[in-house]
């Protein structure tokens, strides 16, 4: 009888133990949260990203309706990764045929109008010219999403400048929305400068 | 009771601040009015099955959170969500919740997109009280 009282004794302490192993474990998580000098203070944890719909902070958890919601994270996972976004390479997922999006509403699948042609953009600062692919755009848009309302389908007529397109102009319609934000500096200003005698 | 704690414990971590997948676009033009939840709109989970042109090009959707003047008369007509929220492509209108599922009084925007980062969204109090000055 004893004895049986000595183990059941010992495993609720050992069952005790580790659920305080694991709160202080945890409590000292929640400091460093909010810890002002803690290391990459405004960096996203990798474990925050992609929050299923409930905990997300914009979907409510007391609608029955949140819980029916697929979970980001389920649709990522064997989808390669990115450094920002939604972490997730949408063209390269697309040419490996991991996601088939498609081109119409009906079922039959019409192949996309693509049209491979590069334009390079020659900017003012130091910063490397901007190689604005077409055919990126094109597996996605159609011409006259962007044509000619955002842009003038003509070489010189359009001014972009970084401040409107961190206002969400020109190319901040789509990249800081929707498309990767303007933090992916090399994707776009990507072909070197030649260099000059001056330099 | 610890398990509990240890929920209390995640839930305060977790809730820090809204961190919604990039590109979510709160819609709430008239469900706070009509006293139904905002809808949350997951351009991820569409992206995945359709190219942007097909709504932004085939259906008309302009590039602006709230600028379509999306209702539900236009929905049940087979406009904009209708098109395919028929209940035979995708669920249909008496799901109310399954769109219907932002936090109440969350403003028009396009969640963690840089402008909202750059330029305050302006609270609804606020919005409705320059609205009365005007």
């Amino acid at each position: 009888m004893t004895g049986i009282n000595m183990r059941s004794l010992a495993v609720l302490m050992i069952a005790g133990g580790l659920a305080l192993l694991a709160m202080l474990l945890l409590a000292s998580l929640a400091e460093a949260q909010s810890d002002p000098n803690r290391f990459n203070r405004l960096m996203k944890p990798a474990a925050e990203r992609n929050a299923p719909p409930p905990e997300d902070g914009i979907h409510d958890a007391d609608s029955p309706g949140t819980h029916l919601l697929q979970t980001p994270r389920e649709a990522f996972d064997a989808l390669p990764d990115s450094k920002s976004g939604n972490y997730v390479q949408w063209n390269a997922a697309m040419d490996e045929g991991l996601i088939e999006p498609r081109n119409s509403l009906t079922m039959v699948s019409t192949p996309p109008i693509v049209l491979d042609l590069n334009i390079v953009r020659e900017v003012k600062g130091s910063m490397p010219d901007v190689v604005y692919p077409h055919k990126q755009h094109t597996q996605w848009l159609d011409c006259s999403n962007c044509h000619p309302a955002i842009f003038i389908p003509q070489k010189g007529a359009n001014q972009i400048s970084m401040a409107s397109i961190l206002l969400g102009e020109k190319c901040g319609v789509c990249h800081g929305k929707v498309a990767f934000p303007v933090s992916e500096c090399r994707r776009c200003h990507s072909r070197p400068k030649e260099q000059t005698a001056a330099n | 009771m610890a398990l509990a704690l240890l929920a209390v414990l995640f839930a305060a971590i977790y809730f820090e601040a809204a961190r919604a997948e990039y590109g979510d676009v709160v819609i709430n033009e008239f469900s706070d009015e009509a006293g139904m939840r905002p809808v949350v709109f997951p351009h991820w989970f569409h992206r995945v099955r359709f190219r942007c042109k097909v709504c932004h090009g085939d259906l008309g959707f302009k590039f602006e959170a709230g600028g379509n003047g999306i209702n539900m008369l236009k929905i049940i007509d087979g406009e904009y969500c209708g098109a395919c929220h028929d209940g035979d492509v995708a669920w249909s209108i008496e799901n109310c919740d399954l769109c219907h599922s932002g936090i109440p009084n969350t403003p028009t925007q396009v969640h963690h997109s840089t402008v909202q980062k750059l330029v305050a969204t302006p609270e609804p109090a606020a919005e409705a009280a320059s609205e009365g000055e005007q």
